[in-house]
């Protein structure tokens, strides 16, 4: 039974990528090598119609016809880096679904990492307050004085009263 | 110092919720998520040519485009807002305001642009075909109905996504054209 699952598993697994290809047998260049410089360059190509899928991977006709523009220029010679910079002449970085580190996307670079930073700042911060130095201060004003007999004459009669 | 640590939550939150308040008002006065800036502003047209749509003498090509302040309209028989901005650009047509050149973009059936534009009306000063997204690509488009306005020199000026509307036509591509006449 756990072997049949796992298997189940295993088979569903090895088709869950073709099921995301969009790409159409008659788009498909014969030549091999440069049908897989053109995979390349589309999975790193956004779908401008759907946003947050590649061209590779849309059902958009606008998707395919740039799937099939991406071919053309391979086949007439253009390296991959050129079809991507094409691409980005008429559409800007954002056809990029790895977009460039520069002035303009500083803040998606290096955001995460600088709040990752800042947390970390302030749990060290935290703990290094609790036991590391400066420990004995806070134990200091953390420690409550014994009660004077005057108080302590108080908080019985208190008790007693609520006793009652 | 101590305190100031306790703040940066605070203000890390004040930060990201005045990102979400501007998108959502952006939103909410019309802008859409979906406008992207163009990058091609200021930039000349792409050189191309468009063939004749069924029933059209002429298509038309980049060079068409020189000498005059042009708007470049990208339509579709299969498109809903084109249909809402057409009365609009009918109108552009009738006053005689500036002349539109129209791609018909993507349609699945050659006649599909031609029966649309016979039954509607042709705003357009000339008109080609785009069946492969060719001139579509090279102007960036996203989707339809998407505007361009090209001065003089054949340089894209505007990109208005969506609908002309008389609102879009007062405030921006009228005072523009102006402008850009003068030049």
């Amino acid at each position: 039974m756990m072997f049949r699952a796992l298997t189940l598993f295993l088979v569903l697994a090895a088709f869950a990528p073709l099921g995301a290809m969009a790409v159409e047998p008659s788009e498909v260049l014969a030549d091999p090598a440069l049908e897989s410089r053109a995979r390349e360059v589309g999975k790193g190509l956004r779908c401008v119609v759907c946003q947050n899928q590649s061209i590779d991977e849309s059902n958009a006709e606008l998707a395919r016809d740039m799937r099939v523009l991406v071919r053309d220029r391979i086949q007439a010679g253009d390296s991959n880096e050129q079809v991507m910079a094409y691409m980005v002449d008429r559409y800007g970085d954002f056809v990029l679904l790895d977009p460039p580190f520069k002035a303009s996307t500083i803040v998606l670079w290096v955001g995460p990492g600088a709040i990752a930073v800042l947390g970390l700042f302030w749990v060290v911060m935290f703990y290094r307050r609790r036991t590391g130095e400066g420990a004995d201060d806070v134990a200091v004003k953390t420690q409550a004085a014994p009660l004077s007999d005057d108080e302590r004459s108080r908080l019985d009669t208190l008790l007693k009263d609520n006793d009652a | 110092m101590k305190r100031f640590v306790y703040l940066i939550p605070l203000l890390v939150l004040m930060v990201v919720g005045g990102f979400a308040i501007k998108q959502l008002s952006d939103v909410s006065s019309g802008k859409s998520v979906r406008d992207l800036p163009s990058v091609l502003i200021n930039r000349n047209v792409e050189a191309f040519d468009l063939a004749a749509i069924e029933g059209h003498e002429l298509g038309w090509g980049t060079k068409d485009l020189l000498g005059q302040v042009t708007i470049v309209n990208v339509f579709g028989s299969w498109c809903v807002a084109c249909l809402s901005e057409h009365p609009f650009l009918m109108h552009i047509k009738e006053k005689n305001l500036v002349p539109i050149f129209g791609i018909d973009w993507r349609e699945k059936n050659p006649q599909d642009g031609p029966r649309w534009l016979a039954k509607y009306g042709d705003p357009y000063t000339r008109i080609g075909g785009d069946p492969e997204s060719k001139a579509a690509i090279a102007f960036g488009v996203t989707g339809a109905p998407e505007s361009f306005l090209v001065d003089k020199q054949g340089v894209i000026r505007y990109k208005q996504t969506g609908p002309i509307n008389a609102q879009v036509w007062e405030q921006t591509l009228w005072p523009l054209i102006l402008e850009l006449r003068k030049q």
